[in-house]
């Protein structure tokens, strides 16, 4: 077996969580103009995008790279009649590259597979031939798997008769239709063989239009290694080219791109349930076109392949079928339209109709496609990945990720443009010219009549008034089986059956009610697992919230509301091959929680065809087997009722008493669907479920995620009414329910959000969730495709908890009160759910440190590591084995120990400005590394103090809000970390509101005081793995002695996004737990989102080691970790070095309040209050005591387990086994074998970090720009420097700022005293953290991140003197433009991509053109936009001043007026704009600028400010204080 | 939480009590009840922290964060409601409980912390006044009878508690009036007793059958008991004093702390007693033996009493103000307790061994005491050392020897039921508070040992759910 298998089956990794994410491109010639020149073009284009490509531990082994072309016939003409094949006119042959087996026995097997297949379609096989390849540069373990390569010749018509034979163009496609046919059977037949070495088998494409070539190879090696490549006679008008780079730890060659259609940079974040419902929809699958062949080619999608292959496969079918090119695209993946006011009604009609039989494919992409003849790019509806072209006048088109990818000269360039979100880019080299994206959409939306159709079939399910109609609750207690009804007595049981809490009422829905917000706590999860609970859980509590890390970003659900929706279509699926007026006979529900009316209506309904069955989800208590039974039937009752022609069915638990009790409706839900998938019923029928369960937001996510269409909990308003009855809301009603509905709309958002998901509609069934502590039996029948990695609880299980419930609300036993019981999930409570910090082990904790007393540090262990009686942590169930010790003074000192010691993030903000630098001051004395979290440090911090201790925090945090994120911050650490993710809410974004926005935070964030501060959920310049590898390039680069580290947390998956982490070059990769973190956080993220680090850190330990990453990389793990036993089954785990965070605020005197986000810690740990932080008591001693105890608690282990060091036992789970005695009543199943799985590895491959990264920046720009500028560093004498750049140059000027800030501190030089003239394009993050006194003026165009975090200098950008184009209507820089940005300046003659000045805090800048979310979460700064925006500008603004251009006059409706208004300009701002227009006109010789200057009185009318609200009424009072200053000054 | 500021805003106010001068001159309650709004604010000052340690300092885990929260939004009844589900004598811990919950309350940490008990007591004595409280007699009833021997704390939380699951409830009480220690052991001015004839008449009213003046094990036979009885209770207190056996302590005047009071108490509720049984301390020099609560309480009544002067006297130094290393937040620490005895005059000295009593025509007369020191042994256990030449003697009339409790008494019912002791000579019983006989279980003092009304509560309700289990079996 190999590497990757075992692993997969006896560890923890699962390739179907691999990413990739990459460089995509063409070239093309719009005439269709074929030449070997395109090709030529199209190598350079792969060759200059090799920065976004990744390696592995082997440096010459990429993640894969290829060409698409059109069939060059008269190269194949050439070579066939070398190997003696007859080939016959162009386009009657359709030919590809094979992988076959080295085997040559299994090879020739292969071949007579194609040959049989061949002739039972009816072609002909015209022969083989050896594709002659030059392997000698490619890599070890590309070679070790190299396939061989051949290429093949079928004929259309079979040597026997002509089955059919015109030659139009449709039989050209009834020819691929037929190639596609061999090419499946001959696919399916190899995979179902018993062949050693099927997996060399591979046909990459087969065709009579297109060919690829690619490899498990890097860029610049394709070009030598197939020697194909080389011939002047290969020539094409198409060049489609892709680079790879995946977090992909086991690169193989089938996966390289192009696929057949496209190639893909991004990911499919939905893509479990888009195979989900393909499957589903299977047996509905009919084509006049293929006529019978259609079942040889199932399934649609070929198990195990990458996203980007499943959406190919996908497109292949329904490009075949007969849809054009860009109808497919729109299809499966459309444009945000639902909120788009600039759509036309037509378009947003053929959105909407497609949307009622095709959910969307979701997830950052930019995917290039083409047939041979069309060519087309498109990006997803968040426009999450760069695309940019340049059409010259010699018909020449270049698209790719980066402009710069080909040397044209200026003179040519007719356009250069950015690809837009939710538009095509395309041409027709037929027609030959480029299609607009608008005649496109007015094409394929006037194929049909769509608009009427959706008017005769779409019924819509309205809200509007329903609430009204809703009468105090009574229609919830109408119980439609059984006919009970349910008075306020039967309300207390009835919510005891369903295990709600006081802290459900109290914490989950009086918030919700009364602020429509999902709630929010602190302090991190430290309850037990659901499987080792003793207490009956809730089957959701089982399963954990996925997340988007690195390879995808999440979504902004609030700001970017516009791409979000949560319509549902229900109602009998069609054939999706065709199109029909009935295709959209559905039921639309545009808010999918039911109110009681709402379901009532459902229930009755009898309009065009739809009915409803309710099925009751009840068993009877008393009958054995009863449970399981319940199951069966209801799957029967559901098949059932789709015979009989029902619609919708309702799974309702209504009618629970003392003898029923109700199956989870989740068991159920996800039982039926799963049911149905497997029956490919699934679209046959909407699930609606009528549910007392669901009450918060996770609930409700877990039943869309498992197929839920529509929701009615019942209960749950039935409570928020009796919370009402008692006075505790004091609302009515209707505004309650109301509320109540927005908040889960809300916070359903936000988890799709998470995980980049757009709509809920491609969100449902999705899966999106791993399973802790359920068997592997559960899941199989149930959860059909969820990852559960240590199984658990049986169906049996599940059933005795269910029984639990019910009796506790029923049971004869009469010590029975009328109120609920406590909870205690969100508080410690003596009769609640146990919790590792409680009262006992806090208190003992504080006593051990403050008095450095071991003995009570080791009560306070002991209440901690044993866990027997009531296991909380998966570490709990292991124990050391029993092995020969070492005598304890052989063991590496505390020490040495304690330098591997991290605290965790923990912003200034967060904690107390006492308990920041007291454990920076502890952690500097100890050697250790304290961390400044997101949020700045004051600089006064930077220098010692006078007794040579030090309150600078070693590691500096760099999250997606780059809060004082100077160049200044970055040069004064010892490690940069990215935070990705937080474990108390991963994929999330943050919010600092106004009011705690003190002065002192304000400074250190560089805002202003009172202005709310957003961290967006992404960091805007990470929306894929090449982007984090461009960061860390980006930090390194600014200081090159810090180490770079990366933030992950731990879910399914994470060890392929280390190991591309890894790949890309971070030193250190932190894996956090998701029940780690100490901040605010929704209450369902801390409780439900992420996962322990055991399972994150193992998996990512095993992924790198067998790779032989793992020598590249130190491992750090926090979250819960408390004492030394913590610490050594993490390091026996993978661990190199370890963080705490909890422990050290309790240490320094929190007692676990959990009020840190209400900033009233009444022990000064997390406030910001002064009076309260006077009450800080903590002190430095008490954390040394602390660390020293852990190290010396650790030393015990290591000489017990018998090792001296730390190195010794990373890694080394063979001295850990399960405690299987004390395993609780759920867990007894439970299985760590996984956990434990050690990759066996030759003793070469180091399973420790041994060796560092090579970064790469010995030769960036900066060296030669930092010699040129000696005179300015060393005497602060003005220098000119003028510099030739190019695309590869990436990062220019951070390493010179970098030095500039060492040397002269903050403040910097003097403006334009080192001034840098560049020519050409610049790669990436040009001018990032350009320092004051740092000059960038750049002739020509630039990437993406533009002057990132830029702290003072200026950038000076304008197109080459020489172009043609007008620069006002075209891109001149890339996306995500001052993202971060400090202060400076900033002239861009030129039109921007998307999010320009994002997240500003204090830049100065004219542009002359934005795309989308213009300065969205912007700070601070003065911003000047000379022409269009697009939308969603000013999303999230809350300070600085944007004065925007408005000739067209539409600017209102692109602008995001939640939190901004907009102004006529005032004198002040008039003089503002001359100033900025004056010298841009001066840097720029800009003509616009020139015109509105001269005129500026009248131009001023035209300027629309865009003034946030907040920061107007900030501005205000300080005027008002200016004012009273002067008015007590003048007094005196 | 409804205020999150309101620690900042208020201090910590206790309700206040009648003026000194007034209250010796009676036996009603010294203390006066909060007002409505004292409480509300009060109860705002409480943070509901994440980890109560209030709720976990309290030996019944009163769900104290919740019901301040209910008082400080004025919505008494749902407090009410959470403080019924926990304790059955809220009316009585909220007069007389030393109350450990405030010395954990995270408020303790710097401030100080909020005034728990008497929140508890505006809550219920709410309660009373505005008819929340009802006999809620159960629904259903088992057909299973039991026996609880005892009517102190323990006994009747024990009987409330079973009476509520549906068994049939007889509380025996040897005494004539109902209430053990509560009603005899505690000054009428500190808890009155219609406080707890009010409690008493509910339970009535739900069912539970009291029979006063009968001493089980004696009056009815143990066989008897057994026999008619699914289960058996006993929970009869610790009741045999600590003494001191030093030369002359058969002189007369000299008295256990508890016959004291509860002869004052008898007293009070109008029994009469003969001259030569009389305790009473008018016109005499009292020295109260023991510096504990019960101590505090004799002085009370001395004062009452007319006593010319009275001296308190401990062996042990004299406790620190404030909270020490040794007993760190959130321990229930050893504190100096000033009670309202003690402001009503009292001469309090600490660190005083008594070595003999000295008498006159068999009266005691005086008390030859002698000054200790205390040091630690190198286990780290206290020992007393006398300090030479520091014999001193106090004149004293009456002697009033409040040393607490050994064990329960073993004559009579233990020996009846054939109950196995443990080593301190308590009542033995395993985790679930079954004695050595099968069906009978014990809680409270007779099991713990001399303890805290809260604990004998806590050991009642205990005992109750283990019957109930037991006897659904």
């Amino acid at each position: 077996m190999k590497d990757r298998e075992k692993l997969e089956k006896f560890g923890l990794y699962d390739s179907r969580f691999e990413h990739d994410s990459c460089g995509v491109g063409f070239a093309c010639n719009i005439k269709g103009v074929k030449s070997n020149d395109i090709i030529l073009k199209g190598l350079t284009v792969l060759k200059r995008l090799e920065h976004r490509g990744a390696t592995g531990a082997d440096p010459k082994t990429g993640d894969g790279a290829g060409i698409l072309i059109q069939v060059p016939h008269e190269f194949c003409q050439k070579v066939c009649a070398e190997n003696k094949i007859e080939l016959p006119r162009a386009g009657a042959y359709g030919t590809g590259l094979v992988f076959l087996p080295q085997d040559e026995k299994e090879r020739n097997f292969c071949k007579n597979v194609f040959f049989k297949v061949i002739i039972t379609e009816g072609g002909a096989l015209l022969g083989w031939r050896a594709v002659p390849v030059d392997n000698s540069g490619i890599g070890k373990s590309a070679k070790a798997t190299e396939p061989v390569i051949e290429q093949i010749f079928i004929g259309r018509q079979s040597p026997v008769a002509g089955r059919r034979s015109t030659a139009s163009g449709q039989d050209n496609l009834d020819f691929e239709r037929r190639l596609y046919v061999i090419r499946r059977q001959v696919e399916k037949a190899i995979r179902a063989s018993r062949l050693k070495q099927k997996s060399f088998f591979y046909i990459t494409n087969l065709s009579s239009r297109t060919l690829s070539y690619k490899g498990l190879l890097m860029p610049n090696q394709l070009g030598d290694f197939f020697l194909d490549l080389k011939e002047r006679s290969l020539q094409s008008a198409i060049c489609l080219v892709h680079s790879r780079y995946s977090t992909n730890t086991f690169p193989t060659w089938d996966l390289a791109q192009p696929f057949r259609f496209l190639a893909h940079n991004g990911e499919i974040n939905t893509l479990r349930g888009n195979i989900n419902w393909m499957q589903a929809r299977e047996s509905l699958l009919k084509s006049e076109l293929f006529k019978g062949d259609l079942k040889k080619i199932l399934p649609v999608i070929v198990p195990g392949g990458s996203d980007s292959a499943t959406i190919d496969n996908v497109f292949e079918l329904l490009t075949l079928s007969g849809r054009s090119l860009e109808h497919v695209m729109l299809m499966l993946i459309p444009g945000a339209w639902e909120e788009n006011t600039f759509l036309d009604e037509k378009i947003k009609d053929f959105y909407k109709y497609h949307n009622c039989f095709m959910e969307p494919w979701d997830g950052p992409a930019a995917i290039a496609f083409t047939d041979g003849t069309k060519i087309g790019a498109s990006l997803d509806r968040n426009g999450l990945r760069p695309a940019r072209y340049i059409v010259t006048k010699k018909d020449l088109v270049v698209m790719a990720s980066e402009v710069g990818v080909l040397d044209i000269p200026d003179s040519d360039i007719l356009i250069s443009g950015r690809l837009e979100p939710g538009k095509i880019f395309f041409i027709d080299t037929q027609q030959g010219r480029i299609i607009e994206d608008k005649e496109i959409k007015e094409k394929v939306s006037s194929q049909k009549p769509y608009g009427k159709w959706l008017k005769g079939n779409i019924t819509e399910l309205r809200d509007g008034s329903q609430l009204k109609s809703l009468p105090a609750g009574r229609q919830a207690r109408v119980s439609p089986k059984r006919g009970h009804l349910m008075n306020d007595l039967r309300t207390v049981p009835m919510l005891k059956a369903f295990d709600y809490t006081r802290e459900d009422l109290k914490f989950i829905l009086k918030p919700m009610v009364e602020n429509a917000q999902e709630p929010v706590g602190s302090m991190g999860n430290d309850t037990p697992h659901a499987v080792l609970s003793q207490r009956p859980q809730l089957l959701y509590n089982y399963f954990k919230q996925l997340f988007a890390q690195v390879t995808n970003p999440a979504i902004d659900p609030i700001r970017e509301e516009l791409v979000m929706s949560l319509s549902t279509y229900i109602g009998k699926g069609k054939n999706i091959l065709e199109e029909t007026p009935l295709h959209c006979h559905k039921l639309l529900v545009k808010q999918p929680i039911l109110s009681n009316a709402e379901l009532e209506k459902v229930r009755r309904i009898k309009k065009n065809g739809f009915k409803t069955k309710t099925i009751s989800l009840l068993f009877r208590v008393k009958e054995k087997d009863s449970f399981k039974k319940a199951l069966e039937r209801i799957c029967k009752e559901v098949s059932s009722a789709i015979k009989k022609g029902y619609t919708f069915i309702i799974l309702s638990d209504r009618g629970v008493d003392e003898e029923h009790a109700a199956l989870p409706a989740l068991l159920a839900t996800a039982g039926v669907h799963h049911h149905l998938v497997r029956s490919s019923e699934r679209t046959q029928l909407g699930i609606i479920v009528e549910s007392a369960e669901p009450r918060e937001v996770h609930h409700f996510a877990l039943l869309f995620g498992y197929g839920a269409d529509c929701i009615n909990p019942y209960l749950a308003y039935e409570a928020i009414n009796r919370l009402i009855q008692e006075k505790e809301i004091s609302l009515d009603l209707e505004c309650a329910l109301h509320n109540y509905i927005k908040a889960l709309d809300k916070g359903i958002l936000k988890i799709l959000s998470k995980m980049g998901i757009s709509t809920l509609q491609s969100y449902r069934a999705a899966q999106i969730f791993e399973a802790v502590g359920l068997s592997v039996d559960v899941i199989d029948t149930y959860f059909t495709g969820t990852v559960s990695r240590i199984g658990g609880a049986t169906l049996k299980t599940i059933a005795e908890e269910t029984l639990l419930r019910h009796q506790q609300a029923f049971s004869a036993q009469s010590l029975q009160q009328d109120y609920l019981a406590t909870g205690g999930l969100y508080q410690w409570k003596k009769d609640g759910e146990f919790h590792l910090w409680n009262p006992e082990s806090i208190a003992a904790l504080q006593d051990a440190t403050r008095n450095n007393d071991a003995k009570k540090y080791a009560e306070f262990t002991q209440l901690i590591n044993d866990q027997s009686k009531q296991p909380a942590t998966l570490r709990s169930l292991l124990r050391f084995q029993a092995v020969k010790p070492v005598p304890i003074e052989e063991v590496e000192p505390i020490e040495e120990i304690v330098k591997r010691f991290a605290t965790g993030a923990m912003s200034f903000g967060s904690i107390s400005r006492s308990t920041h630098e007291t454990i920076a001051l502890a952690m500097n004395r100890l050697g250790g590394r304290s961390n400044t979290g997101e949020g700045g440090e004051d600089p006064l911090r930077f220098t010692p103090l006078p007794n040579g201790d030090s309150v600078r925090s070693a590691i500096k945090q760099v999250a997606s809000g780059r809060f004082g994120v100077t160049t200044n911050y970055l040069v004064n650490a010892d490690e940069l970390q990215i935070k990705i993710a937080q474990g108390a809410k991963p994929g999330e974004g943050g919010q600092l509101p106004g009011h705690k926005v003190s002065a002192i935070i304000a400074r250190t964030r560089y805002t202003t005081p009172g202005v709310t501060l957003i961290s967006p959920p992404p960091h805007h310049d990470i929306y894929s793995i090449e982007d984090l590898a461009q960061l860390i390039f980006d930090l390194k680069n600014v200081n090159p002695r810090a180490r770079i580290s990366v933030k992950l947390v731990s879910e399914i998956g994470v060890g392929t996004v280390a190991a591309g982490v890894a790949k890309g070059h971070a030193d250190m990769i932190l894996i956090s737990a998701g029940d780690g973190g100490t901040g605010a956080s929704p209450l369902s993220s801390i409780k439900h989102a992420g996962l322990p680090w055991e399972l994150g850190l193992s998996e990512t330990h095993q992924t790198l080691v067998l790779n032989d990453l793992r020598s590249r990389v130190r491992l750090q793990t926090d979250g819960q970790m408390r004492t030394g036993r913590d610490v050594a089954i993490a390091a026996l785990l993978g661990a190199e070095e370890f963080g705490f965070c909890t422990a050290v605020l309790i240490v320094l005197g929190c007692v676990m309040l959990r009020h840190c986000h209400l900033n009233n810690c009444s022990v000064g740990v997390a406030t910001q209050d002064d009076i309260l932080e006077k009450r800080f008591r903590g002190s430095p001693e008490y954390l040394m005591n602390y660390f020293r105890f852990v190290a010396e608690e650790l030393r015990q282990i290591m000489s017990n387990l018998g090792v001296r060091r730390i190195e010794e036992m990373i890694g080394r789970t063979d001295l850990l086994e399960v405690n299987s005695a004390i395993l609780p009543w759920k867990a007894k199943e439970i299985d760590f074998s996984r956990i434990l799985y050690k990759p066996n590895v030759p003793e070469n491959i180091s399973t420790h970090c041994t060796i560092k990264q090579d970064h790469g920046i010995d030769k960036v720009l900066d060296l030669e720009l930092i010699k040129l500028a000696q005179a300015a560093l060393k005497e602060a004498k003005p220098v000119k420097i003028n510099a030739e750049i190019k695309n590869t140059d990436r990062t220019t000027g951070a390493m010179l700022s970098g030095k500039v800030c060492s040397i002269f501190g903050e403040e910097g030089l003097k403006e334009d005293t080192i001034y840098c003239k560049f020519k050409g394009v610049a790669g990436q993050s040009f001018g990032a953290w350009l320092a004051q006194g740092v000059t960038f003026e750049l002739e020509g165009l630039t990437n993406d991140y533009v002057g990132k975090g830029i702290s003072g200098g200026k950038i000076i950008i304008y197109p080459d003197k020489n172009a043609r184009y007008k620069p006002e209507d075209n891109i001149i820089v890339g996306n995500t433009t001052f993202y971060g940005a400090i202060s400076g300046e900033a002239y861009i003659r030129g039109v921007s991509g998307e999010r320009f000045c994002i997240r500003n805090s204090g830049l100065n800048a004219v542009v002359e053109g934005v795309g989308d979310h213009g300065c969205e979460y912007m700070t601070g700064g003065r911003v000047v936009i000379l022409g269009k925006t697009g939308r969603n500008f000013a999303a999230g603004m809350s300070g600085g001043i944007a004065y925007v251009y408005d000739v067209a006059g539409n600017f209102k409706k692109k602008c995001n007026m939640d939190m901004v208004a907009l102004e006529k300009l005032t004198l002040e701002d008039m003089e503002t704009i001359k100033n900025l227009l004056y010298r841009h006109h001066k840097y720029t010789e800009s003509p616009i600028a020139e015109k509105i200057l001269q005129n500026l009185q009248q131009e001023a009318r035209k300027f629309i400010k865009v003034m946030p609200l907040e920061y107007k009424r900030i501005l205000g009072l300080k005027d008002m204080e200016n004012k009273l200053e002067v008015a007590e000054v003048s007094d005196g | 939480m409804g205020d999150v500021k309101g620690f900042l805003r208020h201090k910590r106010a206790l309700a206040e009590y009648r003026p000194v001068c007034e209250r010796v001159k009676d036996y009603c309650e010294v203390c006066i009840l909060p007002k409505e709004k004292h409480s509300e604010e009060q109860a705002s000052r409480c943070m509901d922290c994440g980890t109560p340690f209030c709720h976990w300092g309290c030996p019944i885990g009163n769900y104290i964060p919740e019901w301040n929260d209910f008082v400080f939004r004025k919505d008494w009844k749902e407090a009410f409601t959470l403080l019924d589900a926990t304790n059955n004598l809220p009316e009585i811990t909220g007069r007389v409980c030393p109350a450990p919950c405030e010395y954990a309350c995270v408020l303790g940490i710097n401030d100080d912390p909020v005034t728990v008990r008497e929140n508890e007591l505006a809550i219920i004595e709410y309660a009373f006044k505005h008819k929340l409280i009802k006999p809620r007699p159960p629904k259903k009833r088992t057909g299973k009878k039991v026996a609880v021997i005892g009517s102190g704390p323990a006994g009747l939380s024990c009987a409330a508690w079973l009476n509520q699951a549906g068994h049939k409830v007889t509380v025996f009480e040897k005494d004539e009036k109902l209430g053990g220690i509560l009603r005899f052991g505690i000054p009428d001015f500190k808890l009155d007793k219609w406080i707890l004839d009010r409690r008493i008449r509910i339970w009535q009213k739900e069912g539970i059958e009291f029979k006063s003046r009968i001493n089980a094990g004696v009056d009815i036979k143990a066989k008897k008991l057994i026999k008619d009885y699914d289960a058996i209770v006993v929970a009869c207190g610790s009741r045999a004093p600590r003494d001191l056996g030093i030369a002359g302590r058969d002189l007369k005047g000299i008295h256990f702390a508890m016959d004291y009071l509860i002869q004052s108490n008898k007293r009070l509720s109008g029994q009469q007693f003969a001259e030569f049984e009389l305790i009473d301390a008018k016109d005499k020099r009292v020295v109260v033996i023991g510096g504990g609560d019960t101590g505090a309480d004799c002085v009370g009544v001395a004062c009452r009493q007319g006593a010319s002067c009275i001296v308190q006297i401990e062996i042990m130094p004299k406790p620190a103000e404030c909270r020490t290393k040794d007993y760190p937040w959130p321990k229930y620490p050893l504190l100096l307790k000033t009670s309202t005895s003690h402001e009503e005059g009292a001469e309090r000295r600490w660190s005083i061994l008594t070595k003999k009593f000295i008498g006159e025509g068999g009266q005691v007369k005086k008390l030859s005491c002698i000054r200790v020191e205390f040091a630690r042994d190198s286990e780290g256990c206290p020992t007393m050392k006398e300090i030479p030449g520091t014999e001193f003697e106090i004149e004293a009339d009456l002697v009033i020897l409040a040393l607490g409790f050994l064990y329960p008494e073993k004559k009579g019912l233990i020996e009846a039921l054939k109950l196995e002791l443990d080593s301190r000579g308590n009542v033995k019983t395993g985790a679930n508070l079954m004695t050595s006989q099968k069906g009978i279980f014990s809680c409270g003092d007779m099991h713990r040992g001399q303890s805290l009304i809260v604990w004998a509560i806590y050991e009642g309700r205990a005992a109750a759910s283990h019957v109930d289990k037991y006897l659904a079996e």
